[in-house]
């Protein structure tokens, strides 16, 4: 069971501001049946400008219909500039917090928002230079690099819990890795260039057997071979094929293919593999 | 308030025969059944009564009982003992459906380079049997099924998968975790060479499972260790949990009579009250092949953890294959094989009997449920628009 504040149970419960309004002045749709929410949101303006009323139609769970009643509360009496300065972070404050896993709520409240706005003021919510990331949820890049700047997230679950993006088929996940690293790379590059951390060679020796263990002799014994690491000298592996993998034709392949490319994205991107006869 | 408890799938109360059978097990006689003193010596004849009656249960000899931890401990000793003993072979069956205990478990062995086929269902949930036996094959080194679904209650024919895997030598095991203590099971008179259960799903504890091994069949133990279980399961045996599963599975082979009229009565009649009373309201899966214990019901266009949040109000305690109940975000894989659309899949709701529960409790979710559905629909986007369409499709 979730652990939900007072708050978020209150407004579950008793939701604030249920319905539609008629002929509002911004109204928005986010989220799908297929993402398991979805919120209409709907906002009349009154005379001076400001924000008279607010209605939302929620199809989720209980923290999501706990942050759109939440959202409109806080909407009410607002102007639209001032309305849109609330982030998702907002919401769940105002809630008192929402579960990890359960932040994407927030998020749809914030993007319904934006969108209600966008369609008050009659432009368009397109952003034509933004490509799907997660095709399970659509998600686009934007929407993730959103995400990532303003909770500061450095993980892709942490991503999943604001955005949804990869909580799916989990085939975009080194996309959005990547949407991450280049987040913090270009803040980085605006601090002035970051250093590598340098590893000691001993560091590096054990970082490249642990490698071998972990990464790679499991599925070369499932193919009858193995593998010895003989020397480490500067970023040159050498290493010698055991069993199956000596006679192998394809070993130079499972060489540089397999072997290398574990060892340079767990240990260091410079290593060089070499074989040596054992 | 009182609970109106409905998920027995998930777990069931220790019964309180079983309860007061384990109790002396803790403080008086805590003897340790290995040792050579009478006062361990008694609680080993115990042990001996207990496994004596989980093997009537499942029509079994004593002898081809293993205590284990829990089902997913049987369900990986099973599965990984038919592979050490099948050198060579590289081909796992399962279905799209299983327990994670074994859906995960595949999954991670097709990582480490098994070839993994995952038998798919229809709409009702059930096997193709031409699809399994077209998937048998020479390099197969093991079968598991379940025998019946924990969030659906469909049950697979699993007797006549065994016999074909049989015949062409292959060993074959079923998650019988939710099948034991609901629907007959008689080890005699079938082929299937291993079969997992769970102490928590018949009214004993939790932390208690067993795995059946049928005689002559090779076994590589899970858990390497000590003499315990001859040797195929090392640990010290958890005795009261042991003795309270014996005490269960009696009470489980009493019961299943009034599992099969009293309890089968309850659903059918919660299952048709509720169709009846909430339009746009579908019951997941074979209403015929099933437990008699098990209704999964979808209600269209809302979310299943909101329903079970505001059913908590009543303390009616079900679940839900909803995304948002499971902490994935993506409905549960049993209706998403089956192809439950969105809509569906994300508003089911499961309710799961067992021989306590009285009409009382029935009553209470009949009349209690729909009022709630109603809410959350006035709530929901999509109602309002389909609403209309919907009910003259």
């Amino acid at each position: 069971m979730w652990e939900y504040t007072d708050k978020v149970r209150e407004h579950f419960l008793n939701p604030k501001n249920a319905g539609e309004i008629e002929n509002p002045d911004g109204v928005a749709e986010v989220g799908s049946i297929a993402c398991g929410d979805a919120l209409k949101l709907t906002f009349k303006l009154d005379e001076n400008k400001r924000i008279a009323d607010a209605k939302f139609k929620t199809f989720g769970c209980a923290s999501a219909i706990a942050s759109a009643s939440a959202l409109t509360e806080m909407l009410k009496g607002k102007t639209v500039e001032e309305a849109m300065k609330i982030t998702n972070q907002d919401i769940a404050d105002y809630l008192g917090g929402l579960p990890p896993e359960k932040m994407h709520c927030s998020v749809l409240g914030q993007e319904a928002l934006e969108k209600a706005i966008e369609s008050y003021r009659g432009v368009s919510h397109k952003k034509p230079d933004e490509e799907i990331v997660c095709v399970c949820f659509g998600v686009t890049d934007g929407e993730i690099e959103r995400a990532v700047r303003q909770n500061h997230l450095t993980t892709v679950e942490e991503v999943t819990n604001y955005t949804k993006a990869g909580g799916g088929c989990t085939n975009c996940h080194e996309k959005i890795q990547e949407i991450i690293d280049r987040v913090y790379a270009t803040q980085k590059t605006e601090e002035g260039p970051a250093e590598r951390p340098k590893l000691s060679n001993i560091q590096k020796i054990r970082m490249i057997e642990e490698t071998i263990e972990r990464e790679i002799r499991p599925s070369l014994k499932h193919d009858g071979g193995d593998i010895e690491l003989v020397d480490v000298v500067g970023n040159r592996v050498l290493v010698a094929m055991r069993g199956a993998c000596a006679t192998c034709q394809a070993s130079q392949a499972t060489m540089k293919g397999f072997v290398e490319w574990k060892l340079k994205e767990f240990v260091s991107p410079e290593l060089v593999v070499e074989e040596v006869a054992s | 308030m009182k609970e109106v408890y409905l998920d027995n799938n998930a777990t069931t109360m220790v019964a309180r025969e079983v309860l007061d059978e384990m109790l002396p097990y803790f403080h008086d006689y805590y003897g340790n059944p290995s040792s050579m003193h009478s006062f361990g010596g008694q609680v080993a004849r115990k042990l001996a009564e207990a496994r004596q009656k989980i093997a009537s249960l499942l029509g079994a000899d004593p002898e081809e009982i293993i205590f284990t931890s829990c089902g997913t401990e049987s369900d990986n000793a099973a599965i990984m003992s038919a592979l050490a003993n099948s050198p060579g072979k590289n081909h796992i069956i399962t279905s799209r459906v299983e327990h994670p205990a074994v859906k995960v478990l595949c999954e991670h062995l097709a990582q480490k380079g098994y070839r993994v086929t995952m038998l798919s269902v229809d709409a009702e949930g059930m096997l193709d049997m031409n699809e399994y036996e077209a998937s048998l094959t020479p390099d197969t080194a093991v079968v598991s099924i379940m025998w019946a679904n924990n969030e659906t209650g469909v049950i697979f024919p699993v007797e006549d998968a065994a016999r074909l895997a049989r015949e062409r030598g292959i060993p074959f095991h079923t998650d019988a975790v939710q099948a034991a203590g609901k629907i007959p099971i008689n080890m005699k008179g079938n082929s299937i060479d291993m079969l997992s259960i769970s102490g928590h799903k018949l009214h004993a504890p939790k932390g208690i499972g067993v795995l059946y091994v049928r005689k002559g069949t090779r076994f590589s133990p899970f858990l390497i260790g000590g003499h315990q279980e001859k040797g195929r399961r090392g640990g010290t045996e958890n005795v009261p949990a042991i003795i309270a599963l014996g005490k269960a599975c009696e009470l489980a082979g009493a019961n299943m009579e009034k599992e099969n009229t009293h309890v089968r009565a309850l659903r059918d009649r919660l299952e048709s009250e509720l169709l009846k009373a909430v339009p746009q309201s579908k019951v997941n899966g074979n209403r015929r092949q099933r437990l008699p214990n098990t209704t999964n019901i979808s209600f269209e266009f809302i979310e299943g953890e909101s329903i079970l949040l505001l059913m908590d109000q009543f303390g009616i305690c079900a679940s839900s294959g909803s995304a948002c109940t499971s902490g994935s975000l993506q409905p549960s894989h049993v209706l998403r094989a089956m192809g439950v659309p969105y809509t569906m899949a994300h508003g089911s709701i499961r309710f799961s009997l067992s021989v306590y529960n009285t009409a009382e409790d029935i009553d209470l979710v009949i009349n209690e449920l729909p009022p709630i559905i109603e809410k959350l629909r006035v709530l929901s986007p999509y109602w309002a628009t389909t609403q209309g369409a919907c009910a003259t499709a």
